[in-house]
């Protein structure tokens, strides 16, 4: 399926620039941004920027890769945690898979993440990097 | 609200169904439902069915199913909540007999899965993950499942190679009980060796640690036990004495605790506190071990076993059909097969026979109460339904 849509543009500021929302109640940040904080009903939040270095809270080692990314071949793929309490689900890149472990440092870098559909148009977005 | 009995299931052979439809699987699964109970008419058909859209590029799937079943004009609805979808059915149906709307009602699943080649079924298995923040990052679903896996092992400090076996004995398990199932997809017995030796998909999840694509339908009647008592003899009484239902987030990253299924505990506790039980009451579960990890800590958030000795439980052999506390008799999904929105109507199919005590060679020693959990994704829905024989 084609991702170069409106789709793809609206998440830039996202993907490209980590553009995420604070809490004005807990300090907590949301990343993507939410409407709504779950459990207590906070709708305040002040536009912030995701920690770009986290903590690798989980991992594993895609070996089936999904289509668009057949020629990615393994790739590590994992959940950071970042400081301000956002995590994400990101490919871990620069590293070989077998030194990627629980718990290490890791910083966000801009990256192209997959190339679309048979024109090959590249699509960008995030992957986190060894500290 | 009335109490509500299973007066009839009814099932098929699971697998590659090359030389039958989406429609033909449902219709004949729903006959044998109807055909169990003695009934040729239903007032209404809930089915549950995750993504006929994008196996089949068939949506308005209850009308079809209600058309082809020979009881237009029928109220019907496809309810959807990813692999959770046949649970909900069964919710849902239950609800409206429950609260006297309809007498006879049909709860049932269906999914044709192998009309789409592999990337296909990948494609649309994914879409019960967050498309943006999940999928488009390269997530597959057995990489959130052998993240949960990494992240538990960590958190539980087990050494690997014993995680490992602990993982391996959950399909060795639900191979031996679906080798006594003559409708599961695979019917063959795997050694602890044949699954830690085979193909990595997402480590640490092997191929025989997944459960596979499958084609296949199941259903139910479904009507008020004291219409049960008096019109439906034909089987010994199965009542619904507990039905619970609960979301968490649907990406497996915003989840407090990535190794805990939140949900499941969650509609459990509903059900079990509808039902007046509590875990122990359980005799035994039909559970969503979609992934081996899966069945670990359904049966850990289920209440039946201590957070972190899941494993230990099935590596000793208390979840085995002679064990204390039998899992999946059926086989599970792993064996017997997933097509995702029938399997948690399957498994009310499973708990029928058990409870009735016509499971055949599959028969559980004590079986009066049993407990079907259903689950959603990476864990973003569950629907726990508590049966027992009256």
């Amino acid at each position: 399926m084609s991702q170069i849509t409106a789709r793809y543009w609206r998440e830039i500021p996202r993907r490209y620039r980590g553009e995420a929302a604070k809490s004005t109640k807990t300090g907590k940040v949301f990343f993507p941004p939410r409407l709504v904080e779950p459990k207590n009903g906070n709708r305040q939040f002040e536009p912030t920027k995701l920690d770009y270095e986290g903590k690798l809270i989980t991992y594993t080692v895609i070996r089936i890769a999904p289509a668009g990314f057949e020629d990615q071949g393994a790739y590590a793929l994992g959940i950071i945690e970042m400081p301000g309490g956002a995590r994400i689900t990101a490919q871990i890149a620069d590293c070989p898979i077998e030194q990627v472990k629980i718990g290490m440092k890791v910083r966000i870098e801009f990256r192209k993440i997959f190339d679309d559909g048979h024109e090959g148009i590249h699509c960008y977005g995030y992957k986190v990097v060894p500290m | 609200m009335r109490d509500v009995a299973v007066i009839g299931v009814g099932i098929n052979k699971w697998g590659e169904l090359w030389e039958k439809s989406l429609r033909d699987i449902f219709v004949e699964a729903a006959l044998l439902a109807m055909d169990d109970a003695g009934v040729d008419h239903i007032d209404s058909l809930y089915v549950g069915s995750m993504t006929p859209g994008l196996f089949v590029g068939q949506e308005h799937l209850a009308s079809l199913l209600a058309d082809y079943l020979g009881q237009c004009p029928i109220p019907a609805a496809r309810v959807e909540s990813a692999c959770a979808s046949g649970g909900l059915a069964v919710r849902m149906g239950w609800m409206e007999v429950a609260a006297g709307v309809s007498d006879i009602v049909m709860v049932g699943g269906v999914e044709k899965m192998l009309d789409v080649d592999g990337a296909g079924a990948t494609f649309a298995l994914a879409s019960a993950a967050d498309q943006e923040w999940e999928c488009y990052n390269g997530v597959t679903f057995p990489g959130l499942y052998a993240m949960i896996a990494n992240a538990y092992q960590a958190k539980h400090n087990i050494p690997f190679n014993t995680f490992r076996k602990q993982l391996a004995h959950v399909a060795v398990k639900n191979h031996a009980n679906g080798l006594l199932n003559p409708n599961a997809q695979f019917r063959s017995k795997v050694s602890l060796e044949q699954v830690m030796n085979s193909t990595l998909i997402a480590d640490p999840l092997r191929l025989l640690d997944c459960s596979p694509i499958t084609d296949g339908a199941a259903a139910a009647i479904l009507c008020p036990l004291d219409m049960a008592k008096t019109k439906f003899k034909n089987h010994p009484l199965i009542a619904i004495i507990g039905s619970g239902a609960a979301t968490d987030t649907l990406a497996l990253a915003d989840r407090e605790d990535i190794t805990y299924l939140k949900a499941t505990e969650v509609a459990a506790e509903r059900a079990y506190k509808m039902a007046g039980m509590k875990p122990e009451d359980i005799d035994f579960a039909e559970v969503h071990d979609c992934f081996t990890i899966a069945e670990m800590c359904v049966t850990e958030a289920l209440g039946f076993f201590e957070v972190g000795k899941g494993g230990e439980a099935a590596m000793a052999g208390v979840t085995a059909r002679d064990g204390a506390k039998p899992i999946n008799p059926s086989g599970g999904l792993k064996s017997k097969g997933h097509p995702v929105g029938a399997t948690g109507a399957a498994q009310v199919v499973e708990i029928a026979h058990q409870l009735r005590g016509d499971a055949d060679k599959r028969q559980l020693q004590k079986a009066r109460v049993g407990l079907a959990q259903n689950m959603g994704g990476s864990g973003g829905s569950t629907i726990v339904h508590i049966f027992k024989a009256v």
